[in-house]
């Protein structure tokens, strides 16, 4: 007769399926493919990354010795974190918050001959 | 009667993606149909001339969102094959779970949008909601919620330890008994059949000649699946092709509904005869000569057309998706229905237009 009925009760008698986001957040899983970050003293500027991007969101300029990151290009694919020979590239299991503005993350590299 | 044209899409609150119809009536009775298609070309095909083979299997995955597990594995298929890469077993089993996880939520994606094209919102709402759970156990196990972006050329890049095994078979069997409850509001519900049966009619021969693939051609009594072609590991697992005879809409629903199970069931055996060992082939040299291959993808069987001459970037690359062969025998359907019904008739092949228009 009222074939909804079964999964209308037990709707009633079960936690809520969503969250009201923007205050309340779910905790991240441990293998998200979030945000790039790149530790400035241990990346050597090598470019593998740059050039393995599938969405050419990297660019590495050994002249000025800084490492650029487009976030608004990135695919988050994980790529350039796999290729990377140094382990200075890590994705954090958190997702960026909304912006207002486009920026290009910028992180200054200290190469290990010159601080020598 | 005098007969009218009326324009159906590329806006319409039905259609996820646009496709442009233009439906000549008399008296509200279906005429004549004439599709137009072009609104979401990205040039993906191109951009095999500007990023290297390695570079292609992510561009692939951005063919759609939905089945992307899919093409970057068709892809991988077919270079792999050009360039005599075996697979190691274990990511022969590792994609066949993966990809079956994006058939499942997929499925429960049309499933919900399906029952909210002929207006039944709360039964949309409770697929949706089961479908999250698959949704969190993509972005759980590979990463990303939607583009897992677990393939690479010789085999992936994630690999599933035993607990994440585990977490996935409870949240399946959780997944099953929701699914099992919406049975009855789904495929016993008057209106539903009201909505549904005898709307879209196309016998086998038809569907046949007119190139159909996947649950449209199923659902009209053909037992054709990629899958029995045996790719990955699909041909060590218990398989059968889901059937329905009477090529309406409520049989390629029943078809989808009874492919949510299937899965659900191929991946629980895939996890009990998954092998220990590599996950990915040591990849040298670059692909030479052409290749193809074939796959299911929830919408239907997707063709990958490779040609490549030794160098870094691939000389062409052809997809041919699944809604681009259904798209004909959606224009077959109509003729003769009302116009009230065409939204739900649109919406039983699972159109996906950005997938055609690649």
């Amino acid at each position: 007769m009222f074939p909804m009925m079964p999964a209308i009760l037990r709707n009633f008698f079960s936690k809520r399926a969503t969250r009201r986001y923007p205050p309340m957040t779910r905790e991240p899983f441990a293998e998200v493919r979030g945000e790039l970050k790149n530790e400035g003293s241990v990346c050597t500027l090598c470019g593998v990354c740059a050039v393995k991007c599938p969405s050419q969101c990297i660019v590495v300029d050994k002249k000025n010795a800084t490492w650029q990151w487009d976030p608004f290009a990135c695919v988050y694919c994980g790529v350039c974190v796999d290729s990377c020979k140094t382990g200075s590239l890590r994705q954090e299991p958190l997702y960026r918050k909304a912006a207002t503005g486009r920026e290009i993350v910028s992180v200054k590299i200290v190469l290990k001959e010159q601080t020598k | 009667m005098p007969v009218s044209t009326i324009p159906f899409g590329p806006q319409h609150p039905v259609l996820p993606e646009p496709i442009h119809l233009k439906l000549t009536v008399e008296d509200e009775v279906i005429k004549e149909v004439v599709p137009a298609l072009g609104y979401v070309h990205r040039g993906l095909e191109k951009l095999a001339g500007t990023r290297d083979f390695h570079q292609m299997v992510q561009i692939v995955e951005r063919v759609c969102g939905i089945c992307s597990m899919m093409h970057a594995m068709c892809y991988c298929e077919c270079v792999e094959a050009m360039m005599g890469i075996e697979t190691p077993p274990r990511a022969r089993y590792l994609r066949l779970i993966w990809s079956e996880l994006n058939r499942l939520h997929s499925h429960l994606l049309w499933l919900g949008l399906f029952a909210d094209s002929f207006g039944f919102e709360s039964l949309f709402m409770q697929f949706w909601k089961i479908r999250e759970k698959v949704m969190d156990l993509q972005e759980a196990t590979a990463g990303n919620r939607v583009i897992v972006s677990v393939n690479v050329i010789g085999g992936l890049r994630r690999d599933l330890s035993p607990e994440q095994q585990q977490t996935i078979l409870n949240i399946l069997d959780r997944v099953e008994d929701e699914m099992r409850l919406l049975e009855k509001p789904l495929l016993g519900d008057y209106t539903v059949m009201k909505r549904t049966k005898g709307k879209g009619i196309v016998s086998a021969a038809r569907a046949l000649e007119l190139g159909c693939v996947g649950p449209t051609l199923r659902g009209s009594g053909v037992a054709q699946d990629m899958r029995q072609l045996g790719y990955e590991a699909y041909g060590d697992l218990a398989f059968e092709p889901r059937v329905e005879k009477d090529g309406d809409c409520y049989s390629r629903l029943k078809v989808r509904y009874r492919e949510v199970f299937q899965s659900i069931d191929l991946i629980r055996q895939a996890m009990e005869k998954i092998p220990a060992g590599e996950i990915a082939a040591v990849v040298k040299g670059r692909p030479e000569g052409e290749g193809l291959a074939r796959v299911e993808q929830p919408r239907g069987e997707v063709f990958y057309y490779v040609k490549a001459d030794g160098k870094k970037y691939l000389e062409r690359i052809r997809i041919r998706t699944p809604t681009f062969a259904n798209v004909p025998v959606l224009l077959a359907m109509l003729p003769g229905m009302c116009l009230s019904d065409v939204p739900v008739i649109v919406l039983s092949i699972d159109p996906c237009i950005s997938c055609t228009e690649r």
